[in-house]
């Protein structure tokens, strides 16, 4: 038996700031769910489970925030599964939630992705301090600096591309009106003047922390049937997992990276990403992951993912848009992180992306990656259904 | 084989909660000596309060003030108060029902001994002195012979209908402390690295199946998936693979930037550690240099690594351990 067409029907978001102190943590997923339930013109009555995902416990301090969110989430008497994959939870959160239709276990499902990080203190919840071990000297940025170094040194890339990408992400956000960041006197300068925090990532080059919630109804073919409006359909989606330190690990281009885009590829019928494949909006915390996940994801050869953010093809104008909405680079509430990507991939096809809509979008790639890039998350989602 | 390494490890942070307008409403009133509890749409009334409608999933707001009275629904005895415990001598954890409310609330009875607490006995609350709009202000309970809803309990009637909610100054955020305590173990591999580094060695181990040598060892090859045992001692010297320049300080961290955060291949390891470059301007590091640990005494970790002076090892040597 073949597997039953996955539809996004609905979607909302919370507009993303770096404190919701008006809300607790039940009236921030609750803002994403009520929009994400009007947009596909649903009530709680119509949703027969709930997929909730977040990045670690700590981050807020609420064990098992899930079991207190059930009834902002009307999952009482219903099945509530909770995901965790690090960084890249809001995307796997969406993959279990789309297994669940996909399988035909139930019929509709909503699925959420949060993060309110300021509660806490995620890079305190990261670092905890080991006995016998030395301290990690450098913080998050500088757990990813030496990895950029490395892609500069493979690539040969010059080393203006980073900034290139945080000036494109910034000025994006400033048409999405729930990103966190809107710099409305950005300049390229601007980004270049910014302090060097670890040498090669400037301070506007890395993501903000904030403070957000993003939704999804994902239902199948007679739920998407009804919907008030066009549907997203997933085409391809797959998940990998690798150790996050391993003897011939490539920080680069990890290999896990490399077999989920493939996964998702052979699901969808896609043979040559960059042809295929209309838009993209991918997890990029530090500027210079746009180029190393564009050659990750097949987009471009091995060491040329740079000349396409330098040429402009991943400018919202271009020929393959990259994170349209202004990425993670201008909205990060980590645990939502991964849902906002897919569910941008999802408006986009929609049609429903605003002022960041892409003209004629299509085919739109997802994708979200995490812990010391170990996990990774990607759906592929079309205007059409698949196989049409 | 040496001994297994413990040590106890503490894990604390004063995580902040925005409350939102219904526990806001619920702790201001414990401040100012108000149950409150919320209106379902199926008109039972919720104490502590909630948001969402547990039934309909709709949102309630509906306050309304109960008597800070009530029976005890559940309980067990606690012989041994722990610290941060409501009370600090032997006390009962009660599920109180307040009397106008239909759940039950979570709490400490203050009772001599178990053989004075019973499912059915009428309590009521005892105020803490000083109340700052937290669940503490309720001190704790203690039982209680009066009538329902008597006034007797805080010498103030309850008003008929609903409550307003609104208080002056109301409470909209509070701190929740949170203190884990553990007691943690490196395991067999790292106890042994670590043994190996008090006599200033660096001994990792080697995988018997991709014969890769890991450094710290962890006691099983991760890519294979077996145990790992047969020791080899690598370094001292090594390349620099990668780095990067930190020019912010870090907290709790008494080195002064900029300096340079380096993977570090040890002569021998099949993958980088992680650590500080000293002994050279931090702009003339560059990958492929090659290094040598510096040590401080009684250090268990090399305090940096320095340049030796060797030339630079060729990016091919090196391409694989970035």
């Amino acid at each position: 038996m073949s597997k039953e067409p996955v539809a996004v029907v609905g979607i909302g978001q919370t507009r993303h700031v770096a404190a919701r102190r008006d809300v607790s943590i039940a009236g921030l997923v609750r803002e994403a769910a009520g929009r994400a339930l009007d947009d596909a013109e649903l009530t709680w009555a119509d949703v027969d489970a709930v997929v909730i995902g977040k990045a670690p416990d700590f981050f807020e301090g609420v064990m098992m925030p899930e079991l207190y969110l059930a009834d902002a989430l009307g999952a009482v008497g219903k099945p509530m599964l909770r995901v965790h994959t690090a960084g890249s939870v809001g995307g796997s959160t969406a993959l279990v939630a789309a297994g669940l239709v996909a399988a035909r276990v139930h019929g509709t499902v909503l699925t959420l992705a949060f993060e309110k990080q300021s509660e806490s203190n995620a890079m305190w919840g990261l670092s905890l301090p080991i006995p016998f071990q030395q301290p990690l000297l450098a913080g998050a940025g500088g757990f990813f600096a030496p990895h950029v170094r490395a892609y500069m040194r493979r690539s040969g890339a010059p080393d203006t591309v980073g900034a290139l990408v945080a000036y494109k992400d910034r000025r994006n956000a400033l048409k999405n009106p729930y990103a966190h960041l809107h710099e409305h006197d950005i300049t390229l300068e601007k980004v270049v003047a910014s302090p060097m925090l670890w040498d090669p990532i400037r301070y506007s080059e890395t993501c903000p922390s904030s403070d957000g919630a993003c939704a999804m109804v994902l239902t199948d073919r007679a739920g998407a049937a009804r919907a008030p409006r066009p549907p997203a359909w997933l085409l391809g989606g797959a998940m990998r997992s690798e150790p996050t330190l391993f003897a011939g690990k490539d920080f680069v281009s990890p290999q896990a990276g490399k077999d989920c885009a493939a996964d998702v590829y052979r699901q969808a019928g896609i043979t040559d990403p960059r042809r295929d494949i209309d838009a993209a909006e991918i997890y990029v915390p530090f500027s210079w992951y746009e180029p190393m996940w564009l050659e990750n994801l097949g987009f471009a050869a091995e060491g040329e993912g740079w000349k396409l953010t330098e040429s402009g093809v991943t400018a919202l104008d271009g020929d393959l848009p990259v994170n349209m909405s202004g990425g993670v680079l201008s909205t990060n509430p980590i645990g939502a992180s991964g849902m906002i990507r897919f569910a941008e991939a999802a408006l986009q096809v929609r049609g429903q992306a605003g002022a960041h809509q892409v003209d004629g979008a299509r085919r739109v790639l997802g994708h979200a990656y995490g812990g010391g890039s170990q996990f990774f998350a990607m759906w592929l989602v079309g205007s059409a259904p698949p196989g049409s | 084989m040496p001994d297994v390494l413990s040590a106890p490890l503490v894990v604390e942070f004063p995580f902040t909660r925005s409350l939102g307008p219904v526990q806001s409403a619920f702790l201001t009133g414990l401040r100012e000596r108000v149950v409150l509890g919320v209106r379902t749409t199926d008109d039972r009334t919720l104490v502590p309060p909630v948001e969402y409608d547990p039934v309909t999933a709709e949102e309630i707001r509906d306050l309304v003030e109960v008597t800070p009275t009530g029976t005890v629904t559940t309980w067990a005895w606690n012989h041994a108060p722990r610290r941060g415990q409501p009370l600090t001598t032997p006390f009962a954890w009660v599920l109180v029902r307040l009397d106008g409310a239909d759940t039950a609330l979570l709490h400490a009875l203050d009772a001599p001994g178990p053989d004075a607490v019973r499912t059915g006995m009428r309590v009521r609350v005892r105020w803490a002195e000083e109340r700052t709009g937290a669940i503490t202000d309720i001190a704790c309970f203690e039982p209680y012979d009066g009538e329902a809803g008597e006034p007797g309990a805080t010498g103030k009637s309850v008003p008929a209908g609903g409550h307003s909610g609104v208080f002056g100054d109301p409470i909209t955020g509070i701190v929740a402390p949170a203190r884990l305590d553990y007691t943690y173990s490196p395991g067999r591999a790292q106890s042994a690295y670590i043994e190996a580094l008090s006599a200033r060695r660096t001994v990792g181990e080697r995988c018997p199946s991709c014969r890769k040598v890991y450094v710290p060892p962890r006691g099983a090859c991760p890519t294979c998936g077996v145990a790992t045992a047969e020791q080899v001692e690598v370094g001292p010297r090594g390349t620099v693979t990668t780095f990067c320049i930190v020019n912010i300080k870090a907290k709790n961290l008494d080195i002064e930037v900029p300096y340079v955060y380096a993977h570090i291949a040890l002569d021998g390891a099949d993958l980088a550690l992680h650590a500080r470059i000293g002994g050279i301007p931090y702009d003339q590091v560059r990958m492929g240099l090659r290094v040598a640990p510096v040590w401080t005494e009684g250090a268990r970790y090399p305090d940096h690594y320095r340049p030796t002076g060797e030339p630079d090892a060729a990016y091919e040597t090196y391409k694989e351990l970035l």
